[in-house]
């Protein structure tokens, strides 16, 4: 009762197509992440070369990574959204 | 330092705090029903969700915690800015739809959906229970970090203010309250943020002090006589007394001294700083810039690239937490804070808090990310906030406005950060009060403003916190573990007298942990969240095997596993008082060990109780 969802389980059809389009995009971010990690681990040095009007790699990768965070979340609802509404338009059609 | 309370920080700040309580008792009266105290009764709209979300996600840990440690070790505090948000991915990605689609919306509720078993329950409330608490001690350290500045007041009666409100606000309102609330702190704390980071790019940098920062004279040490010498780990030091005053220096090369910042507690009981009491405000804030690019020394307005370019091509001083000489001086106990002179080059790159030189420095940075990048899907107050909103795709894009809010406000970050270590605010003693004392620099409005915002996200925080941990005690133990049966009244009676008993621990917890960086404790509680709850998460999701057992398994082993290697770290050694150096192993974030651990547990669990899953129909 207390942990009953108020955003309602209703029957979503693209929900498989967005879940796989969810961990190709988590993969992509994650890849992007992990070559930060290891680029401040095992080659610090290198993120003091400037890449961006005098700011270093560090900064700039940093910032990527949060604006790249951001872009992907826009795709993505973008994506589902226009998917939820082509299927919801085809479930209505074969009606 | 010695803060003196302002009447019109005073003002604005009760002003603000009485809003938010005025709201509570406004939206009491919707709150009604057990849906409506947990959930909101589901009827918030998204975009006032994500900014809500925001509020909740951005807590004193980001802007107390964060925008500290860049000001005091540079850029590796942004790491904490780049992992939380990085953590956003897997919550929108990987865990959210699959949960939608099992029509579940809790860590628990999504487990219990497919074995319904007792020991799952238990456990997952457990680690519930275990993740809040140690996700609010770093708030309830905020908010006595906030008041100290403001109001004048000790650490531990900040603490034990924002108990008592959140325990009234929680007791009162439950979720409603608590999202409207965090919309308005949420927006706020962007909006002022902004504020203060174009301030910070228009007064560019200078290498000249400001008159309230600390700026060390130099004497020839051949002109004054000696009170005491002392070396310490390999640096002398000497007392000289000047008009009755004990005052500490630091012995240079080629015989001269430089003037140093102390805190004595004598063997009477008495706290000196600087030989002097408190109140005689010789303690200052510290941080400034002694060289700037091409001879500069002033640079005057600067622009969003040329401020990081700038940074690069100067030296700071700083006074690192880890040069800082302890030492006994006739019965007194004395603390000198040393300067470090770093350039530029090296605050802009990590490696000032986490020594990626070496092994084990690397290590702990790994883990730190990764518990990062793991812990935010696994943060039960956040996901209870995706059941506040009517429509799935509403949850969607209430999330696209948090991650678009939070994002840009980590940005923030770096200018807020850096703007502390080079305009010379911050406190020797505690980093955590860097961002309120940076808009203190800039006019007592702006400070009391953010110092009230900073509060309510405090308030608003620990009150989300407070509601899903209540929620795992009524709901998850009471009702569904032991099985009591109670109506909707006494579900949300029990659920406030959970939320009074956890605001109690809240509290005392935050009085013992004053002084350590909140954003630190932060990323323990997301090591925490990552390792008990995140495996259970992903592997029910996309693996047909996973068993009952496995998953109970799973959350008590990285959950024990985590809290055992924190317990036994160098920073809780320090914290207990012993030499860090002594502690059981070097290792500081438990990720990189509990995580895989957690995972391993379940796979082998779940291999070995196969029998058990025969029978069970159920697709995920």
């Amino acid at each position: 009762m207390l942990h009953e969802p108020a955003a309602k389980a209703e029957k979503d059809a693209a929900s498989d197509w967005k879940a796989k389009l969810g961990i190709k995009l988590f993969w992509l971010y994650c890849l992007i992440y992990m070559g930060f990690v290891g680029i401040a681990v095992y080659a610090t040095e290198t993120m003091k070369t400037p890449v961006l009007a005098g700011a270093n790699l560090a900064i700039i990768y940093g910032l990527a990574l949060i604006i790249f965070a951001i872009t992907l979340g826009l795709i993505y609802n973008h994506l589902c959204t226009k998917k939820e509404d082509e299927l919801s338009a085809e479930d209505g059609g074969s009606k | 330092m010695n803060y003196i309370a302002n009447p019109i920080a005073i003002a604005i700040f009760l002003t603000f705090v009485g809003f938010v309580l005025g709201m509570s008792f406004f939206f009491a009266r919707k709150a009604k029903s057990a849906e409506g105290y947990f959930a909101a009764g589901g009827n918030i709209h998204w975009f006032v969700n994500g900014v809500a979300f925001a509020g909740d996600y951005l807590s004193a840990a980001s802007f107390l915690g964060i925008c500290g440690l860049i000001a005091t070790q540079g850029y590796d505090g942004f790491l904490y800015s780049i992992g939380y948000l990085a953590g956003w991915i897997v919550a929108l990605f990987v865990v959210a739809e699959p949960m939608k689609r099992l029509g579940k919306y809790t860590f628990t509720d999504a487990l219990d959906a497919k074995f319904n078993s007792k020991s799952i329950q238990l456990m997952a409330a457990i680690s519930t229970l275990a993740v809040s608490i140690f996700y609010l001690i770093p708030q309830m350290v905020g908010a006595g970090v906030l008041v100290t500045p403001l109001l004048g007041l000790p650490h531990w009666m900040g603490v034990c203010m924002v108990g008592a409100i959140v325990i009234t606000i929680v007791a009162t309102a439950g979720m409603t309250s608590t999202t409207y609330v965090q919309f308005l702190k949420g927006g706020l704390l962007i909006i002022f943020s902004t504020v203060i980071t174009i301030m910070v790019l228009n007064r560019g940098f200078s290498t000249e002090t400001r008159p309230e920062t600390f700026n060390p004279k130099t004497i020839e040490a051949s002109s004054v006589t000696a009170a005491a010498t002392v070396e310490y780990h390999g640096q002398n030091f000497v007392k000289v007394v000047e008009d009755g005053v004990a005052n500490w220096w630091i012995v240079q090369e080629d015989g001269i001294l430089l003037e140093a910042q102390s805190k004595t507690e004598t063997a009477a009981g008495e706290t000196l700083y600087n030989g002097a009491p408190k109140e005689d405000n010789k303690f200052k804030s510290v941080g400034h810039i002694t060289k700037l690019p091409d001879g500069q020394t002033e640079t005057g307005k600067v622009g969003f690239f040329k401020y990081f370019s700038t940074i690069q091509g100067s030296e700071i001083v700083r006074y690192p937490k880890s040069k800082v000489a302890k030492f006994d001086d006739s019965g007194d106990h004395v603390k000198v804070f040393v300067p470090e002179v770093t350039s530029g080059e090296e605050l802009m790159i990590p490696g000032q808090k986490f020594k990626i030189k070496t092994s084990i420095g690397k290590l702990n940075f790994i883990s730190l990310m990764l518990a990062l990048f793991l812990g935010t899907a696994s943060l039960p107050h956040i996901l209870i906030r995706y059941y506040t909103v009517p429509s799935q795709r509403d949850a969607r894009k209430s999330t696209i406005v948090a991650i678009s809010g939070i994002g840009f406000f980590y940005v923030l970050t770096l200018f807020i950060g850096f703007g502390a270590m080079t305009l010379g605010v911050i406190d020797v003693e505690s980093g955590n009060m860097s961002a309120p004392l940076l808009a203190k620099a800039f006019g007592i409005f702006l400070f009391s403003t953010i110092s009230a915002i900073a509060f309510a996200t405090v308030l608003g925080t620990v009150s989300g916190l407070i509601v899903a941990t209540s929620g795992a005690i009524a709901h998850d133990l009471m009702d569904n573990y032991m099985g009591i049966k109670m109506n909707d009244k006494q579900k949300v009676m029990a659920g406030k007298t959970a939320a009074f008993a956890v605001g109690i621990i809240a509290i005392v917890l935050g009085i013992s942990f004053k002084g350590m960086n909140v954003a630190f404790l932060v990323g323990w509680a997301f090591a925490v969240a990552a390792s008990a709850n995140l495996p259970s998460i992903i592997m029910l999701l996309f693996w047909k095997k996973t068993t009952a057992k496995g998953i109970a398994f799973s959350i008590g082993v990285g959950m024990v596993a985590a809290l055992l290697i924190i317990l036994t770290s160098p920073s809780m050694y320090g914290q207990y008082g012993l030499d860090p150096a002594t502690a059981l192993h070097k290792l500081d974030n438990p990720g990189i060990i509990s995580i895989p651990l957690s995972f391993i547990t379940l796979v082998v669990v779940s291999l070995m109780t196969q029998k058990d899953n025969e029978g069970l129909d159920f697709e995920v």
